[in-house]
């Protein structure tokens, strides 16, 4: 007991997840894919584009361990490779979303008034169409490739990231400590960064975990329409679609793929949730 | 909500002017000569700036008129209105799938926490929230239409042909249904009005689907409305799996073709309703919780709920 009282706030929040056996597992896959993803240059056993038209729709053997497609490309190599461009789609969209997100939403949470008003006028343009409609009509718009697919999610995820952040820091604005801050006279930029943002955002933070595995749900779904990833490239949304027309006779070509994304994003899932678990003060002790 | 819609078009309209792509050119073929694409440029007032485009949009808008299709020549409302009953139709079917699958889960595993039966569920529903529904899609018709055989792997001729387009919108919505359905019930049955309910002899049944879950159902709108209105727009994968003709699909090709009259059309269509729906969920939490209708008479507390609605929106939204 008498340690406990000892842990600071992030230890505690580390301690609690750490009893959280789902979290664990699915931090620790977060971590191989990742690792997988950088390091796909040197795990994968040939290259995502090599192509080997003697060996088409090859079963499963020592030198391709999970066979080839149809223009004899390994399957296994592909899927590594495909680990980075969607990694970097839900991690990129995610990034750009939360620069913006939380700029404007911190923003307009500390200083309300008319540059509240006007932010969030702006956020509510962005949030009355649909998520994957205003997702596929921004890429379609900017042109398919992987770079505007990521664009048009982050722009799609701008407003609820700013909302978020906003409410919580509504709620943090007239704190004491706050106070206290204008004060001794804090310069705006340095109350917002170390005193308000720090105590406003522990909502945000799980919605960005669970975010990165909804991005990559989303990338995979718009690389599927042809609105991401193009090919040669391998991600995985865009593996889907290729397979898509032979999965009659070769169905592997179709469930790889979607395996690897629902492992991703389920680890994500389960990471956000133990996080959220253990970030919320309710539930302490 | 009207402004915002308006916002939401001019947007569109100065991306689109703003980007590579040029219908005239895709209407023409890439043997056309200069002179026919700026004489067709004409035709289609291509060559007069976004806000007088912009104005005339609105304009014509205020009396009804979505304006004509670069490619079908046809008018763009026509159009809507003859393919969204498609989309709304098997979003509608699945919706109510969802409903009739996730909610019971929810109430089930919440009233049976942390035993097996409430771990299963959970990890189930939470396997079907990160699948992508589209690789779900596929692999149930390869399983009952190219294996089996007993359901068409495409089209709407008969009534078979919609099982597999709505089982597998549905599943996806079930399982974050059941997710939202049973923390809101854990939340709720720990509350003193239901030991009130049990203590006074209340049979369980009772208890948890007239007391608990009464109380439980306003998340759980949150999320079947957003999502219904959500996947209006969002049907466009299923759609093009399984070639419905819904409006979806519409916009996608008007997309890739460039045509603006269509893809502004739709897009102001598809935002309308989608406001329209986030509206009417709003209003609906006035008829099922009275202490939401309250608040609106009583002016003096609006300052407090109005922040905190703000909250749980941006939550639902994140």
């Amino acid at each position: 007991m008498k340690k406990k009282k000892n842990r600071g706030h992030s230890a505690e929040v580390w301690y609690r997840l750490k009893k959280n056996k789902l979290a664990v597992v699915g931090m620790i896959v977060i971590i191989i894919v990742i690792l997988v993803a950088v390091l796909a240059p040197v795990l994968a056993p040939y290259s995502y584009d090599k192509q080997d038209l003697m060996h088409t729709f090859a079963k499963p053997s020592a030198e391709h361990l999970l066979g080839t497609d149809k223009f004899g490309r390994d399957n296994l190599s592909r899927l590594i490779y495909g680990a980075r461009s969607s990694l970097s789609m839900g991690l990129g969209a995610t990034v750009l979303s939360c620069i913006f997100g939380l700029t404007l939403g911190a923003i307009a949470g500390y200083f309300g008034g008319v540059v509240d008003n006007i932010i969030m006028r702006f956020c509510d343009l962005f949030s009355c169409v649909p998520y994957l409609l205003m997702c596929v009509v921004i890429s379609a718009i900017l042109g398919p490739s992987l770079m505007n697919a990521i664009i048009a999610m982050s722009l799609a995820h701008i407003p609820g990231s700013a909302r978020l952040l906003r409410a919580s820091i509504l709620s943090v604005r007239d704190m004491e400590y706050i106070e206290a801050a204008k004060a001794i006279d804090s310069p705006h930029a340095h109350t917002i960064l170390k005193h308000v943002i720090p105590n406003a955002i522990a909502p945000s933070i799980v919605s960005i975990t669970m975010g990165i595995g909804g991005c990559i749900l989303s990338g995979a779904t718009l690389s599927f329409v042809g609105l991401g990833a193009q090919p040669p490239l391998a991600e995985w949304g865009c593996m889907l679609s290729e397979g898509r027309s032979l999965m009659r006779d070769h169905m592997e070509l179709v469930l790889l793929p979607g395996i690897a994304i629902m492992i991703t994003v389920l680890a994500f899932n389960l990471f956000g949730d133990g996080l959220r678990d253990a970030l919320d003060p309710r539930l302490k002790n | 909500m009207i402004p915002v819609v308006f916002g939401v078009i001019l947007v569109v309209m100065v991306l689109l002017d703003n980007t590579p792509g040029d219908p005239a050119r895709q209407l023409l073929g890439d043997n056309a000569e200069e002179w026919e694409i700026e004489e067709m440029h004409k035709q289609m007032e291509l060559d007069k700036p976004v806000l007088y485009r912009y104005g005339k949009f609105v304009w014509n808008l205020l009396h009804g008129d979505l304006g004509i299709s670069y490619f079908t020549k046809s008018p763009v409302w026509g159009n809507i209105v003859l393919r969204f009953p498609y989309t709304l139709l098997i979003v509608t079917l699945s919706m109510v799938l969802a409903m009739l699958i996730g909610i019971p889960i929810g109430v089930y595993a919440a009233t049976h926490q942390y035993n097996w039966k409430d771990n299963a569920s959970i990890f189930l529903s939470l396997f079907c929230v990160s699948m992508p529904n589209f690789w779900f899609a596929l692999i149930l018709v390869n399983i009952f239409a190219q294996k089996l055989r007993w359901l068409p792997p495409l089209g709407i001729d008969t009534w078979k042909s919609w099982i597999l387009p709505t089982v597998s919108l549905a599943i996806g919505y079930a399982a974050s249904l059941a997710r939202q359905t049973r923390s809101s019930m854990l939340e709720q049955i720990r509350q003193d009005y239901v030991v009130t309910a049990r203590a006074k002899g209340q049979t369980e049944r009772k208890v948890i689907y007239k007391h608990a879950l009464k109380n439980a159902l306003i998340p759980i709108i949150t999320i079947v409305g957003s999502t219904f209105g959500m996947s209006l727009g969002g049907a466009v994968i299923a759609e093009t799996i399984f070639s419905i003709p819904g409006l979806g699909s519409f916009t996608m090709s008007a997309l890739t073709s460039r045509d603006y009259p269509t893809i502004l059309g739709s897009v102001f269509y598809l935002a309308t309703l989608f406001s329209v729906i986030l509206l009417i969920v709003d209003i609906v939490y006035g008829l099922v919780d009275p202490r939401i209708r309250s608040q609106f008479i009583r002016s003096k507390r609006k300052q407090k709920s109005s922040g905190k609605s703000a909250l749980a929106s941006a939550d639902t939204e994140a």
